[in-house]
């Protein structure tokens, strides 16, 4: 199965591929920002991969001075039984990535949750809203440079 | 028997004693049950430890018909607004009982996201230890608070009581 799904993206995301990497039986793939939706959509529809579960999608932040931000999506294929990571570094200078609501709708919370987080925009989201946080937040709290016990004042307490 | 001597079957006592007495043996909780230490509190409200012993098996989910607010849980920043507007609409005389340590001083969730204590925003009355309590340690808080309204104390005034977690 590994060998399908990397003949099959070399074919037509040749350029697109940046790193192939394989630990303990997962797959990781790191793919160019800009053709994220494409590759998705491939996966998804391609008659022998069908990739047709996206797990999750979350964010890490590296805290490194280029690519900064990786977005990371976690595919299953349930009638090949077969799992695929997909990566997409983010620089900071710019911090918009394809949404792929449109390929995977259960996407939606999920790239919810990574901007609320990581402040990652997603093009193209029906809905952009923080998931957890109170709307009136300024911060991203999971990225690095955040400090464990928040900023003072930054979440409001009710009047005593 | 007594049938006979019911012309003398009264006692006198203070206005204030009847009230109390009536107050602290129907305190009618609402469970503010927010995470793992609602289930201690509904196994407090369970048949093993018989809160209907002391008056407190009637749980209201209406705030407007309760006076004892168990707040059992984490509270967020975000959650710790509803919890102040819960408290705001309970009638007088309200105690409020701090159940476990994530209620009572934010516990092990030391992070932005959670409120380092309810006292911050809500006066409290009983703090119970535990994490969460066992649920006779949450019934000796609300023998606590009992033994304040028999004392004649106002709610979220006087000091505050802390039930330690072997009590």
């Amino acid at each position: 199965m590994k060998e399908k799904v990397l003949e099959k993206l070399n074919v037509r995301f040749s350029e697109v591929i940046e790193s192939v990497n394989e630990f303990r039986g997962e797959m990781t793939i790191v793919v160019k920002k800009s053709k994220i939706k494409d590759v998705c959509l491939f996966l998804r529809d391609d008659a022998d991969l069908k990739f047709d579960s996206l797990r999750d999608v979350c964010g890490a932040d590296y805290y490194r001075p280029d690519d900064r931000y990786e977005v990371i999506y976690n595919l299953y294929s349930i009638s090949n039984r077969f799992r695929l990571r997909l990566k997409v570094r983010v620089d900071e200078s710019d911090l918009r990535v394809d949404s792929v609501v449109p390929v995977w709708s259960t996407a939606d919370w999920e790239e919810r949750e990574t901007y609320d987080m990581f402040g990652i925009i997603f093009n193209g989201h029906p809905d952009l809203r923080r998931i957890y946080l109170p709307e009136e937040f300024e911060y991203h709290p999971l990225r690095k440079d955040f400090p464990l016990m928040g900023i003072p004042g930054s979440l409001p307490l009710p009047r005593k | 028997m007594g049938l006979d001597t019911r012309t003398e079957s009264f006692f006198t006592s203070r206005l204030d004693e009847m009230i109390s007495w009536a107050r602290r043996n129907s305190l009618w909780p609402m469970p503010m049950g927010i995470s793992c230490c609602a289930i201690e509190m509904m196994a407090f409200a369970g048949p093993r430890t018989d809160v209907s012993r002391f008056g407190s098996e009637a749980f209201r989910f209406s705030p407007r018909q309760s006076d004892l607010m168990i707040v059992a849980g984490t509270v967020t920043f975000k959650m710790s607004h509803v919890v102040r507007k819960i408290y705001d609409q309970m009638p007088d005389p309200k105690w409020v009982i701090a159940m476990g340590a994530c209620t009572s001083s934010g516990g092990m969730y030391r992070s932005y996201s959670v409120v380092q204590g309810i006292d911050l925003f809500v006066p409290v009355d009983v703090y119970v230890a535990g994490c969460p309590p066992r649920p006779d340690n949450l019934l000796r808080g609300l023998m606590e608070v009992q033994a304040k309204i028999a004392r004649g104390e106002k709610p979220g005034q006087k000091e505050k009581i802390y039930v330690p977690e072997h009590a």
